[in-house]
């Protein structure tokens, strides 16, 4: 005999419920860009990322947030329908709390700056740089946005090369051109 | 370190429900399963090291079985606290504590068998850490008095 999914899920449910998890996740399948990995505490949005497999972050969540990691899909619930909204049209801006406390200061300067970059517009990486207080830390700031713990919600898709290349993204160049593309950035 | 929970649940939950259905039935394993591993959330991060992770999860389900007999037949026997899936990781221990009253018994094992602290093994066996200690030292006297 093995565990019923049912119970699995109740399991997983009472578990969340009782306020026991250092970070809940689970995987949305079903998104134009393909299926993503979202991780909640309980200070907000932990981590989105396009590769999907729960193996390749449960190491790094543990180590990031507390060992108590586990798959949980009502935590995720509220994050489901932002980006749901999000990816219908209906949503420009997110309204979650995300929970960036790991990252080194300047990290979350830099992505405190990167959230104020608004839907449909584009910045650049020595732009950001200069907001976060060093104009020649364009390099830099390509760094943090490729390492990027929670895309899309953090915009790192709207900073581009000063020519307007798209220049690179963590999830693939095809997704960056897809989100600019929604958000009606680009034609 | 210890790993993930994720990792821990999986790797357990299977067996640990066997052993559940095996002792309770079907529908009282449901509930012993969920409050198995709830349980071993709460004491999850107090866990110092990744050894015997799953005894240790073993002993809270026994813990569970214990209760659950106890609640429902109040005048009946214990069934045994070490079973044949907790066996190996208690052998040592065993031939010592074979006589000892299950929640002594535990208390010990979890002590000198494995090393973990009273307030992990209260959390473990769902009470406090006083209480923890003081059924370990209670065996610990009731050892003495029977091997000496």
């Amino acid at each position: 005999m093995t565990v019923s999914p049912t119970l699995d899920e109740r399991f997983r449910a009472a578990a969340a419920a009782a306020n026991l998890l250092d970070v809940a996740f689970d995987v949305i399948t079903d998104t134009p860009v393909g299926p993503l990995l979202v991780g909640v505490t309980d200070h907000g949005l932990c981590r989105i990322s396009y590769d999907a497999d729960a193996e390749h972050h449960l190491e790094s969540l543990a180590k990031q947030f507390g060992p108590r990691v586990l798959r949980s899909p009502k935590p995720i619930e509220h994050v489901r329908r932002e980006l749901d909204e999000y990816f219908e049209g209906r949503r420009r801006h997110f309204e979650l709390a995300t929970d960036i406390r790991g990252l080194s200061a300047y990290n979350q300067k830099v992505l405190a700056e990167l959230a104020h970059v608004e839907y449909g517009h584009t910045t650049t990486y020595g732009a950001l740089a200069a907001l976060a207080g060093n104009p020649r830390a364009a390099r830099a700031v390509g760094t943090i946005m490729n390492r990027n713990p929670i895309p899309i919600v953090l915009p790192c898709h709207r900073v581009v090369g000063v020519s307007g290349s798209l220049t690179g993204y963590a999830g693939g160049l095809d997704r960056k051109e897809q989100l600019l593309r929604l958000e009606g950035a680009l034609l | 370190m210890i790993p993930p929970f994720e990792t821990f649940y999986e790797e357990h939950r299977d067996e640990i429900y066997r052993f559940l259905e095996r002792r309770l039935g079907r529908q009282r394993a449901e509930d012993a399963f969920q409050e198995t591993f709830l349980r071993a959330l709460r004491a999850y991060p107090r866990l110092h090291t990744s050894d015997h992770l799953r005894a240790w999860v073993f002993t809270i389900a026994s813990r569970i079985v214990v209760d659950d007999f106890r609640r429902r037949r109040p005048n009946a026997e214990l069934p045994e606290l070490v079973t044949e899936d907790g066996r190996p990781a208690y052998e040592e221990l065993a031939p010592l504590t074979d006589d000892l009253p299950p929640k002594q018994r535990a208390a010990i094992v979890l002590r000198y068998g494995y090393d973990l602290e009273y307030d992990e093994i209260g959390a473990a066996l769902g009470s406090t850490e006083q209480a923890a200690r003081q059924a370990a030292s209670a065996g610990v006297r009731r050892l003495r008095k029977e091997k000496t």
